[in-house]
Parts: C-alpha cells; sequence; structure tokens
C-alpha cells in the first residue's frame, strides 16, 4: 500500500511540472501536492492502525514504525561494537596460540554474529544487482538474436512465452536442488543461499527483458535496415551501429520491468528459501511473533518499497542517459 | 606447564591402551588438540531449548574452544535436517527422534549421531478455547475452583467424540512425524483413550492417521498459534514459547505440559553428522565442551542466570519473542489457563539430573513409540533396538568432554554420571501420566503394555 503511494505520487507530479509553465505553480504541484499526500496517508494510516486488533497488539501506526526505525539503527550499532570487540578477541586469542603452537598460521575469520537490518538491506541489493546483471547479459544478446531472425524467434518465442508466467517459488525448490548438486565446492566463494536467490531472480527477470528487446530489435525503421544493406555493413557492425542505437529505448523499458520484478521475486525468495535479506528478516519477524514484530516488518515494508522505487528512478535516468532520443523515455 | 603436559600424555597412553579394547568407537582421546574446523555453522528452530547453543555462543564457550560459529534460525525440522546432511549447517538443535529416524531410514536416510542431550522437558499441549470451553466440565475441580492437575485426555474423550459423531475431523498440530511433541501428543491422547493413529510406511502412508480419532498433521512450531487462531487446527504440541504465546494472545488455554505426561522425559539433542565427528574429532569435542559449559551456566546456582538468558533469547535473531513469553516457562512458572499461573520448577532442564548425557534408554524409548505407532512396522529384537541406539547416541564423545572439562578444572566429576560404571541405561523410569512403567533394556515388553498401540507380531 504504501509503495504504491511513494511510487504513485512522485511520477504523477512529475509529468505535471512538466507542462505547467508556471515556476510557482509547478513549485506546489511538485513539493506541496505530493507532501499533503503523504500526510493524508500517514493520517488515514494512524486511523487504520488505531483500529485494527491482532492477536500482537494494535497494528502499528506511523510513530510505532519510526520507533522501530530507530531502534533497528541502534542494533545495528551495537552490533558493530560487538564485531569489533569480536575481532580484537580473536587477534589475542591468535597471538596465543601462536606462542603456544609455531606452526600455526593465523587467520582472521569474519564476524559470526547476525547480519543487521542494514547489512540485509545491502545483502538484498546485492543479490537483486548480481541477479539482475547475470540475466541482462543472458537476455539482450538472445533478445538481439531472436529480434534479427524470424526462424529463432518461432523458435525461441513459445518456450519464452510458456516460462514468463512461472512465478519465482515454483522455480526455488528447482533451483535449490540444483545449485546443491553441482557447487559442491568445500571452500565456497560465495554462499549456496546467495547462489539460490540470484539465479531465482534471474530465471524470472529473464523473460521480459528477451521479448522488449526482440521487438525493439524487429521494430527497426526499415530505413535504417536499408542503410546498413546499401553500407554493405558486416553484421557485427550492423547489430553495433544500427540495431543496438535504434533498440536501445526498448531494451531498457525491458530492463526496468525486470528489474521491478526483480525487486518482487527477490524478496519472496529470501522469505521462501530462508536465504539472508529483506525476505528473510520480514519472515524472522513474523515468526518471532513479539510485540514489536509488526512494526519491524512494517518498517521493512517502508524500505522495500523505496528501494524499489529508487531502482526505477535508477534506471530511468539509466535510460535517458544513454538514449539518442530522449523524447521516447516514457516515465 | 611442559612438564605437566608430558607427564598427562604419558598417562593418557596409559590409559588409551586399556580404553581402546572396550571402546572401538572411541574416536579422541582426551588430550585435546586444536580443533580442525574453526569456522562452523549450527542451526536451530526458533524454541527456547535451543538455549545452550545461543548462551554457548553469547558467553564466549565456543570462542574459548577456538570455534567461531556462526547461528541461524531454520524454517522447519525438515530444512534444517537437510541442511546438516548436505554440509549447508554443520550441526544443529534437532528432535531427538531425528538423528534415530534418520539413521534408521525412516525420512530421509542419513548417518546422524548425538553427543550431547540439550534439556529435559520444555513442552506443552494447548487446545483452543473454544475446545477449553468443552473440556472444563469433564474436568475434576479443586477446592479454589481450579482444575485439578494432570488433566488427561479423559477430559478430551467427550469432545472428540462429539466431533467425530458430527462428522468434523478433530485436527490436532505436532511439529515433526519423529518430533517429541508427536509422541507425546500420541501418548496422552492415547492414555485418554484417544486413538491418534498409525503410520504405515511399508504400504507408503506416511500421514499417520489410519484408524485415528484425532487427526494429526505437522505445523512448523513459530506457527502454531496463528495455525490454531485460523481454526485449522484444535490444539497443538509444541516446545516453549508457543503455548505461552497462546495465552498471552489469548486465542488458547495450554492443558498440560511433557513433564506431567512423562517426568523429566528427554527433550532436544544435539546432531551432527557421523562423517562430521569422524573427520573433525577434536572440533566434536570441542562443541561438545562448550554446549556443556553452556548447559551448566544456564542452570547454576538454581536457575539464577535464568533472568539473563531469558534477555539472550528474546534478541530477534535467536528466539525473538516478548521477554514476559520466555519469562513465564524459561523461570520455573508455567501459566495454564489466563491468571491460573503454577510453579513447575523443572519445566525446563538443561543440566541437572544428567540432563546433557546422552542415555541410550532415552533413544530406546523413542524406538518403542516408533514402533508403537508403526513408524517401525514390524517387529524388532531387542538387541537391534540397543544396537541402533548406541550407533546413533555416543557417550563415548561427551565422556570424552567433560572428562577434559574435569581436567581443566571447568567442572568438577561429581556433576556427571560415573562414566566408569554408567552402561547408558537409566533406572526403569516410573513417571508417566499412564503409570506405566518403561524400562530400557526390554522394550519389547514394554510395547505390549500400551492398550492403544501395535503390539509384538502385529503389523498393518
Amino acid at each position: 500500500m504504501t509503495s504504491t503511494t511513494l511510487t504513485g505520487s512522485k511520477p504523477a507530479a512529475w509529468k505535471l511540472s512538466q507542462f505547467d509553465g508556471k515556476l510557482f505553480g509547478s513549485a506546489i504541484k511538485t513539493v506541496v501536492v505530493p507532501f499533503a499526500g503523504i500526510l493524508v496517508f500517514l493520517m488515514l494510516w494512524s486511523v487504520a492502525a488505531q483500529n485494527i486488533d491482532t492477536s500482537l497488539g494494535k497494528f502499528p501506526g506511523p510513530a510505532a514504525v519510526w520507533e522501530q526505525f530507530d531502534a533497528l539503527y541502534q542494533e545495528h550499532s551495537r552490533s558493530r561494537e560487538k564485531e569489533a570487540a569480536f575481532y580484537e578477541r580473536q587477534r589475542e586469542r591468535n597471538a596465543k596460540r601462536v606462542v603456544d603452537d609455531p606452526s600455526y598460521q593465523p587467520k582472521i575469520r569474519d564476524y559470526t554474529g547476525k547480519e543487521t537490518f542494514i547489512d540485509q538491506v545491502f545483502t538484498s541489493l546485492v543479490t537483486v544487482m548480481s541477479g539482475f546483471l547475470l540475466a541482462a547479459t543472458i537476455a539482450i544478446p538472445l533478445g538481439i538474436a531472436t529480434g534479427l531472425s524470424r526462424t529463432l524467434n518461432s523458435a525461441i518465442n513459445p518456450v519464452v512465452q510458456v516460462f514468463k508466467p512461472v512465478s519465482p517459488l515454483a522455480w526455488l525448490p528447482l533451483v535449490t536442488m540444483v545449485v546443491s548438486a553441482v557447487y559442491t565446492s568445500t571452500d565456497p566463494l560465495v554462499a549456496k543461499s546467495f547462489l539460490n536467490s540470484m539465479f531465482t531472480v534471474t530465471l524470472c527477470c529473464l523473460w521480459p527483458m528477451v521479448i522488449n528487446t526482440a521487438v525493439g530489435v524487429a521494430g527497426i525503421d526499415d530505413d535504417l535496415v536499408n542503410v546498413s544493406k546499401v553500407l554493405r555493413l558486416p553484421p557485427l557492425k550492423h547489430v553495433q551501429k544500427i540495431v543496438l542505437p535504434a533498440s536501445v529505448p526498448m531494451i531498457f523499458t525491458g530492463m526496468r520491468l525486470s528489474l521491478g520484478v526483480a525487486w518482487m521475486v527477490l524478496i519472496a525468495a529470501e522469505m521462501l528459501a530462508q536465504n539472508p535479506g529483506l525476505g528473510k528478516f520480514v519472515w524472522d519477524e513474523f515468526q518471532n511473533g513479539s510485540s514489536d514484530s509488526l512494526a519491524r516488518i512494517m518498517a521493512a515494508v517502508l524500505v522495500i518499497g523505496f528501494i524499489g522505487f529508487l531502482l526505477d528512478r535508477a534506471m530511468l535516468q539509466l535510460q535517458k542517459l544513454v538514449s539518442w532520443d530522449r523524447d521516447s523515455v516514457t516515465h | 606447564m611442559k612438564w605437566t603436559q608430558v607427564f598427562r600424555r604419558a598417562a593418557l597412553m596409559l590409559g588409551l591402551a586399556g580404553a581402546v579394547g572396550l571402546h572401538s568407537t572411541q574416536a579422541v582421546s582426551s588430550e585435546l588438540g586444536y580443533p580442525e574446523k574453526e569456522e562452523l555453522t549450527f542451526g536451530f528452530i526458533k524454541l527456547t531449548d535451543m538455549a545452550p547453543i545461543a548462551i554457548a555462543y553469547e558467553k564466549g564457550f565456543f570462542e574459548d574452544e577456538g570455534l567461531y560459529v556462526t547461528i541461524e534460525a531454520q524454517a522447519n525440522w525438515k530444512v534444517l535436517l537437510d541442511g546438516v546432511i548436505d554440509g549447508r549447517l554443520d550441526g544443529a538443535h534437532m528432535l531427538a527422534g531425528q538423528p534415530i529416524a534418520a539413521t534408521m531410514g525412516f525420512g530421509t536416510k542419513a548417518d546422524i549421531i548425538t553427543p550431547f542431550s540439550m534439556d529435559l522437558n520444555g513442552n506443552g499441549i494447548t487446545v483452543s478455547n473454544e475446545i477449553w470451553e468443552q473440556m472444563k466440565p469433564n474436568i475434576p475441580k479443586m477446592k479454589n475452583g481450579l482444575p485439578v492437575h494432570p488433566i488427561k485426555a479423559d477430559a478430551l474423550k467427550p469432545v472428540v467424540e462429539k466431533y467425530k459423531a458430527d462428522g468434523k475431523p478433530f485436527n490436532m498440530g505436532m511439529v515433526f512425524p519423529v518430533s517429541t511433541h508427536n509422541y507425546e501428543l500420541r501418548y496422552w491422547l492415547a492414555a485418554g483413550g484417544i486413538h491418534p493413529g498409525y503410520y504405515a510406511p511399508h504400504k507408503g502412508d506416511i500421514s499417520g492417521q489410519i484408524d485415528a480419532d484425532a487427526l494429526l498433521s505437522v505445523t512448523p512450531p513459530p506457527q502454531m498459534p496463528a495455525t490454531l487462531e485460523a481454526g485449522t487446527i484444535y490444539g497443538y504440541c509444541v516446545g516453549e514459547p508457543w503455548n505461552q504465546q497462546a495465552v498471552f494472545k489469548n486465542i488458547g488455554v495450554p492443558v498440560v505440559t511433557d513433564y506431567e505426561i512423562w517426568k523429566d522425559n528427554p527433550e532436544k539433542v544435539f546432531g551432527i553428522t557421523r562423517a562430521f565427528a569422524k573427520k573433525y574429532p577434536n572440533t566434536t569435542v570441542r562443541i561438545t565442551r562448550a554446549l556443556i559449559r553452556a548447559a551448566m551456566w544456564l542452570d547454576e546456582n538454581n536457575n539464577a542466570n535464568r533472568p539473563e538468558a531469558v534477555k539472550i533469547l528474546s534478541q530477534s535473531n535467536y528466539v525473538g519473542a516478548d521477554y514476559d513469553v520466555i519469562a513465564n516457562s524459561m523461570t520455573g512458572t508455567f501459566e495454564y489457563e489466563k491468571g491460573d499461573k503454577r510453579a513447575v520448577p523443572d519445566f525446563n532442564v538443561f543440566f541437572r539430573y544428567h540432563a546433557t548425557y546422552p542415555y541410550y534408554s532415552d533413544a530406546i524409548w523413542y524406538l518403542t513409540q516408533m514402533r508403537r505407532w508403526g513408524q517401525i512396522p514390524e517387529d524388532k529384537s531387542d538387541d537391534w533396538y540397543k544396537e541402533l541406539a548406541a550407533k546413533v547416541y555416543r557417550p563415548d564423545i561427551y565422556a570424552a568432554a567433560a572428562k577434559s572439562l574435569i581436567d581443566d578444572k571447568l567442572a568438577s566429576a561429581d556433576q556427571f554420571p560415573d562414566f566408569d560404571s554408567e552402561d547408558g541405561f537409566r533406572e526403569p523410569q516410573t513417571h508417566f501420566i499412564d503409570g506405566i512403567v518403561y524400562n530400557g533394556h526390554k522394550p519389547n515388553d514394554y510395547i505390549d503394555k500400551f492398550p492403544i498401540g501395535l503390539k509384538a507380531g502385529q503389523k498393518l
């Protein structure tokens, strides 16, 4: 609910500002109106919250959630202090052991404490970006190839259409089993749980990118294709000079869609597979069932929504940066 | 210092020569080397009886052994067991039945052992408010109007019969097919004449509902209150804090604790794979040492440390429930019906009564219940029970850890069973709710004593 308000109110204001000539009027519309919207939302929220009784107490209102933001930050700084103490103890222990046992190669091990909320936000971001980038490196070349060749398109299309609507939760068990069967290193570079989430994200955000890229490439202006034919550009040059620039807007539309999907998928995957990240945070709090749990979950919901919104904005800026045709960039 | 070491080593060599003959399985000497594997990950389920692991971490007992342990909550018992089997987890807080069933091959087959029993008691059976209202007239009252405890399932029987007559299934939740909770709930129900149903794995029926009056199914512990509230189940058997949570949330009433079903019953164990223990013998003993110290800390000075332990457990990365909810059972009281708080000083026992020693007889009790309810479909000899128990329960590792703690002056010998004479069988146990006596040496005789349950020669 909150995330739609955040993402929904801003673009509307943005659009309006472009059409409104008067500076003052636009300032009201870009700043005051969204602000008022948020304020009304907070009021509605806090009124509604007071009237919802759950078995864990009242539904958290804005004040309770704000308190939890503070508590989560306190936990984070306490955890950092504990971490410093942990390394200090470890150094002392290593030094002592080297005295007793000179052949010992001292090694500093990573802090074993629990990730804090802030750590988990970063874990989720890293996972989603890795999964998304992996998907992009597969999907964009594949999309270009299918866009260029009608035959390939008809061959791949049924597969894409079937896999596109599959929920991440259906992929997850398969991914988990395959990863644990294939990835058997004694000293793994990255955790299995990270790979599970990452591949699930990849599988789900592959398809919008493939489809959009293919559509973009297939829809290139015939004139451009003819120019390439006249110049007798070799295939790679053709892709580089004609196809890519011409289909960038569509490719980026696909990427934006995919990133949105990826972020939603990741939270669900983390929740179900107990992989570190925001999804696990939400699940753990639900399981804890303490009187603060709902407020902490609500805090996580706001953060998830806000990050989703920022990711979308970032992609939009990127799209603007690389598009030759600025007008084609939609909000 | 050097001299004492030389002396100790020489003494050990002599002792070892004798010991090898007795215990060919003994993997370690008590001259403890550095751990072979230092970075470990342990799994747990959000229950108060995971406390020894949390305490060993927070109080630095793991680090004292040179172990760097990460502790991770798991979604359910199946995920946890799979984690230990596939190596994602090095060890875990397990249901006592899990290593036994895994070694036997009921469910996933894997060689899991346990050198350390984590606690005694700690579970309860809770029914929804609706069922409680219907049970109440059947329960004798004390002078002050409160119900007489222990409440037997006899009071529930008419309710179950009414549901049955109306054609409504009487559903109850337990946490895992081989969990203590499953056997305790079955024991309690059967003692009151309610049939909890048989398993027939040889026919592919692992639902455990053949001939059942009450239908039992699996729900992960932290979800029990929510499932009860949703009306999917009418009651459940689970560890703490999920019975007290039902009281706090006003959604159900705990009717009986497992302490009343079987006084001082063995509960969770610490499970690792046999391969792990073989590959990392020093690490295994050091883990056991740290856990023993944690258990001692938890019971020290008549539970003086419990409030601190509750504070640690209420952290969101451990059990995470409210302090008050956890404190209710951990500090020696138990709240039944709202306001009916009674003293149960031994509700959670972590160290007293040799709680941490892995008794063969404890393992055999679980096996008898597996046979009683058909999870073991055929008759087995008494020796089979003993051999399987000895495969899974490893008092040799426990003894090595305990002895080295005594050597290091971190514990005294009188806190442990006498390792020279201990045969791993508790004296015949009498404190069951139905008065039936359990003798671990004679599992087959024991099974035949139950009015409800499979008996010698019976096969579904």
